[in-house]
């Protein structure tokens, strides 16, 4: 979805926060929930989708009432009795009138239906960027989530932070297969694609802790590679910024792990900022103390996790492509202590 | 005067002992090399039988291990194969086979022919979808997988690239797809072509287009679809196999080549192909209904015209699947609309069966309770298309399990309760003996439930953000009892399926016996004996209207006095 | 509306030629199957990230499609022959359509080892080697299949088993040939024409 300036700004600046406004005085939950609800809109672009999905759902849902109530009323009313078996019953062939009245009202219908999808496809899909709009670059990988701030230069991995109320455009790639973003409470969900770069945006409303998880199907571990994004408030933001502008933690107490993860081929991989490690087909593990999961949201980010995770990844994510690394216990004590200092 | 009274003779008394044992071997090989449409469409329906059950088991296999978070009944490798077999043996070995299976037995019958136009043609079409069929479920034994149990395909029945390329799939699995599928492909255009020769050139004196029952209409507009629908497949399938062997680029994206042309490619495939499974189901529908109202069925020409519009519609709305990978909004924008302007035909068609349903006398046996489901269950599948139709709400509701839901309405709800309306309404007339009523309202209700309860459920777990293709999912996302719910359904959906099965054999041996006509019906297929002898009919059939039978039972009233 | 119906002899009972409805059918099913691979070409026209690209390396294959076209004449001769119980000059039109049609496939041949030699251009070098061998590859394919289907009738004609009655049967096989060359058309403009 390409943002551009869209000559529809009657559409983003009065329809959709009018429909958005409806839509959030309507909804029970607002903010992050544990279950990625669609009914449970957290932005901007959610709450038009909501809003819109509300109104089709009382087309429909009128549509239902109407036809299948007459079904019900035809098969009582119509049902054969035992004494009148003989005879047939008249044989209507059919209605030109009848048949022209019940093709023009469903083409009624679709009309009032499409003219509506138009509008917020418009109003979502070519929203002007504004000047104030935080850009991200996600690249899809088998089975994680690389975010990168180009304007912060900031590079990190499965766990993205972006600002309440502010909007954030995220570029879509992929270094592999096709991939998804959804996150289904701050907006629809758009593909990653190789080749083929798309857009989106979120303009969270409420911080917290959001879920969402990969939805185009990329391979065998497609079910675990998991989305969390952070909805911080400025302050929280700034601060998150401002850590992961730093280097690596250097901490000389855990010299001999950070000796096996430059001489143990993690280097290969990974990519620790101020160190030798540039690696990128693995995540960036620069500030991994500070994410709360591992493995793309599938596992606690605690020691033990990270453990049997260095021993043997596909013993928890079978399909993971990283291998087993062969490590003895004391190597991945050392290796673990070390990762436990990158904050 | 030359003027005749209607000439549709009964047949001669043609029973056939049953064979001993020792010809049994004859007999079977009676079977192989036969080019007889009857015993062709019997083995169709049988061979869609079969693999509906695989189908099945494959399906409770997913929802074993789906209905607890975290479950370890299949690893994800043999999931992703559950999966995408499941789909693809539904789509292909079920949803092709049964509609050469009911119309290769039943257009020449109703049409008044002795065979197809090519009987040859027939049976080599047959054993090329037959043995595509099996090629597809030879891979489970004959790959060597990447992981797992052999090399069945994995990557769902849509197959996208660049998952398919050899880089990313480096076994044989999406061989066997693409190969199984291809040869498959050419039985059924053969099928297609012979269709459409039969009902162009081979039906009886009296008989127009405008007379034909609409059962065939569906099944000319059908395999007319599948000309154009089939081929593309087979050409992105050669494509996919010149790029995993040949070193072609046509979905490299490393040389230029694009991801997103396969989605199209199969898409225009793709979204046809749901039009060609659900048409004939129509025309079961369009034959059941009227006969269980005891009325003409209301609006034909309209019928006939919804029918044709589909058909051309659903030509142009494939990228309904693609919303999300980044079209521009005017595309999007265009698809909406031509998605929606899809459900105008079809909701026309709904309009007439009730109008055939209103008025009438209705007999509520089996196949009849049948379509009343499909009709409830049709009317939600078509309003939740419309929903996935508003884009942005797609945006949303795409490769969730509320799309699951969708399509499982349409093809469950809809084609497998029409399919089983069929067999109970046509079983009496391929084996001479009635399906028993108990056994059939049994199978009924409790399919009705167990549909109910898993695909109602889908719906919601959909709308809380739960994703498809996904081996298995964290618990703590609110999705365990609604999954738990949908697996339970999915058993009892089993239970029904198997008193079906059940039902089919019994009744064989010790149904009740049916005559020629146990329903009173009016179409010419019901004028022959139960079961056909091989030349169907003694002389040729004269017809004057839609409905000979009704003429011959109505003397005084006759349709084509009153017929547009 | 409330005619009276037919009389059993009243007015002749005719229905399309079940050999032309399928020969169409199989054509139209065909001609999906070529747009798809049409649709690829034009699609990727331009789009290759190494050479060589198709100015660079194409020639036009005049001789080719003159014969190829020409094919089409001949065969319609031969048509007209058999119609007329004529099989000597049919079998004599009939070897002619053969003969073209191999002249346009040693062409073919010639061409593509020309490209895969000279050139270095296989279906594997870039997207234009892709797409060109495998629209090309196709439509001599279906002209192979013809051939064989030609020189059969051609071999069934000289041992005498073919004869005036079926004229209607070499009629839908010829609308198989006249499809093949409305196709290199097809192609002929979009890989040689457009493309280039």
């Amino acid at each position: 979805m390409k943002p551009r300036r869209s000559p529809s700004l009657i559409f983003t600046r009065v329809l959709c926060p009018a429909l958005a406004c409806m839509s959030a005085m309507t909804c029970v939950a607002q903010g992050p929930q544990a279950t990625p609800s669609i009914l449970a809109p957290a932005s901007t672009s959610a709450h038009q989708i909501y809003a819109l999905s509300q109104f089709v759902l009382m087309i429909t849902g009128g549509i239902f009432a109407a036809v299948g109530g007459l079904l019900v009323f035809v098969i009582i009313k119509f049902h054969a009795r035992d004494d009148d078996a003989e005879h047939e019953p008249p044989q209507i062939y059919g209605s030109t009138q009848v048949e022209l009245a019940w093709s023009v009202i469903p083409i009624l219908i679709v009309v009032v239906l499409f003219l509506t999808t138009a509008r917020i496809i418009f109003a979502i899909q070519d929203a002007p960027e504004p000047a104030d709009a935080l850009d991200v670059i996600v690249i899809g990988h088998q089975f994680w989530w690389e975010f990168r701030y180009p304007k912060l230069g900031i590079v990190t991995a499965n766990e993205l932070h972006v600002p309440v109320d502010r909007a954030t455009y995220l570029r879509l790639l992929s270094a592999d297969v096709d991939h998804s973003f959804w996150v289904p409470q701050l907006a629809g969900k758009t593909d990653l694609i190789p080749d083929h770069p798309n857009e989106t945006w979120i303009q969270p409303l409420h911080t917290g802790l959001y879920l969402g998880q990969c939805a185009q199907f990329c391979g065998v571990e497609h079910a675990k590679m998991l989305l969390r994004v952070y909805v911080d408030s400025p302050q929280q933001f700034a601060a998150w910024v401002k850590n992961e502008q730093q280097s690596g933690v250097q901490d000389s107490t855990v010299a001999a792990g950070r000796h096996v993860f430059d001489t143990e081929a993690c280097a290969n991989c990974h990519r620790i900022a101020g160190t030798a490690a540039t690696g990128s087909f693995g995540p960036d593990l620069t500030h991994l103390a500070s994410r709360a999961t591992i493995a793309s949201g599938v596992l606690a980010n605690t020691p033990q996790n990270l453990h049997d995770w260095i021993q043997d990844p596909n013993s928890l994510k079978p399909g993971v492509l990283m291998p087993a690394m062969q490590l003895n216990e004391s190597q991945i004590d050392e290796l673990v202590a070390y990762l436990d200092t990158l904050h | 005067m030359g003027v005749q009274t209607l000439p549709i003779d009964a047949a001669l008394d043609v029973t056939t002992p049953r064979r001993s044992p020792s010809q049994l071997l004859e007999w079977l090989h009676g079977w192989v090399v036969t080019v007889d449409h009857k015993q062709l469409g019997l083995m169709y329906m049988l061979y869609a039988i079969v693999f509906l059950l695989v189908g099945g088991a494959e399906a409770i296999a997913i929802r074993i291990q789906l209905a607890f978070p975290n479950n370890l009944f299949l690893s994800p490798e043999v999931y992703n194969e559950m999966f995408t077999m499941h789909g693809t043996t539904m789509v292909f070995l079920v949803g092709m086979m049964y509609i050469f299976a009911f119309g290769n037995y039943l257009v020449p019958l109703m049409i008044g022919a002795r065979d197809m136009a090519f009987p040859r043609l027939n049976a080599f079409s047959f054993w090329m979808s037959a043995f595509g069929g099996l090629l597809l479920y030879y891979s489970f034994i004959g790959g060597f997988g990447l992981y797992g149990m052999g090399g069945a395909p994995d990557v769902t029945w849509w197959a996208y690239a660049p998952l398919t390329a050899k880089a990313f799939s480096p076994g044989h699995a999406t061989d066997y797809w693409a190969l199984a599928l291809i040869v498959m492909g050419f039985g059924t255009l053969g099928s297609a072509i012979n269709i459409i020769a039969t009902t162009l050139c081979l039906r009886c004196r009296g008989m127009t287009l405008l007379h034909m029952p609409l059962f065939v209409w569906l099944m000319f507009v059908t395999s007319g679809l599948i000309l154009i629908v089939i081929t593309p497949l087979t050409a992105a399938q050669i494509m996919l196999l010149i790029d995993r062997y040949l070193g072609g680029h046509f979905f490299d994206t490393q040389a230029g080549g694009s991801a997103t042309i396969w989605m199209h490619f199969f898409w225009i495939f793709g979204h046809p192909e749901v039009y060609v499974l659900v048409l004939p189901a129509f025309g079961f529908a369009s034959e059941i209904i009227p006969v269980f109202s005891r009325k003409a069925i209301f609006g034909y020409p309209a019928m006939v015209a919804a029918s044709v519009g589909i058909a051309f519609v659903s030509l142009g709305v494939w990228a309904h699947h693609m919303f999300t990978i980044g079209m521009t909004s005017v595309g999007n924008a265009f698809f909406a609309l031509s998605t929606m302007l899809v459900g105008i035909p079809t909701g026309i068609k709904i309009f007439n069966w009730l109008a055939t349903l209103w008025g009438g006398k209705i007999r509520f046996a089996t196949p009849m309770l049948f379509c009343i489901a499909f009709l409830f269950q049709f009317l939600i599948a078509g309003l939740t298309g419309i929903m996935l139709a508003v884009a942005p709400w797609d945006w949303q509701l795409h490769n969730s399990y509320f799309v699951i839901a969708h399509f499982h309405y349409v093809l469950v709800g809809a084609i497998v309760f029409n399919i089983f309306a069929a067999v109970y309404y046509w079983y009496p007339k391929v084996t001479g003996r009635m399906l028993s009523e108990t056994l059939g309202k049994w199978h009924f209700w409790l399919f009705l439930i167990g549909f109910h309860v898993t695909f109602d459920t889908m719906h919601f777990v959909g709308f809380l953000g739960m994703p498809r293709s996904i081996y298995t999912y964290m618990p703590d996302r609110g999705w365990n009892t609604l999954n738990l719910i949908i697996s339970l359904g999915g058993f009892v959906q089993g239970i029904a399926v198997l008193i079906f099965a059940w039902n089919l054999i019994y009744s064989w041996f010790r149904g009740k016996e049916a005559g020629n006509d146990p329903w009173d019906a009016w179409t010419l297929e019901w004028s022959v004996p139960s079961p056909p002898p091989p030349y169907n009919f003694a002389t040729d059939p004269v017809v004057y209207s839609r409905r000979p039978l009704w003429d011959i039972k109505h003397p005084d009233d006759p349709d084509w006095k009153y017929e547009a | 509306m409330s005619a009276m119906p037919i009389s059993r002899f009243a007015e002749p009972w005719v229905l399309p030629s079940r050999g032309r409805v399928a020969m169409l059918s199989l054509i139209i099913g065909e001609s999906a199957i070529f747009t798809i691979f049409v649709v690829a070409y034009i699609y990727y026209i331009g789009r290759s990230l190494s050479p060589p690209a198709p100015a660079q390396v194409l020639d036009v294959p005049v001789l080719n499609t003159i014969c190829l076209l020409s094919s089409s004449v001949t065969i319609w001769l031969a048509e007209r022959q058999i119609e007329r119980g004529k099989i000597k000059t049919f079998a004599v039109w009939w070897a002619f359509t053969i003969a073209l049609g191999l002249i346009f496939i040693g062409g073919t041949a010639i061409e593509w080892h020309k490209l895969i030699v000279v050139d270095e251009l296989t279906i594997r070098t870039n997207l234009f080697g892709t797409t060109f061998y495998s629209l090309v590859g196709l439509h001599a394919t279906h002209v192979i299949v013809g051939l064989i289907g030609l020189s059969l009738i051609l071999l069934f004609t000289l041992t005498g088993h073919v004869n005036e009655r079926h004229a209607e049967r070499i009629q839908v096989f010829a609308l198989y040939w006249h499809f093949v060359d409305a196709v290199w058309v097809v192609v002929f403009t979009v890989v040689y024409i457009i493309g280039r």
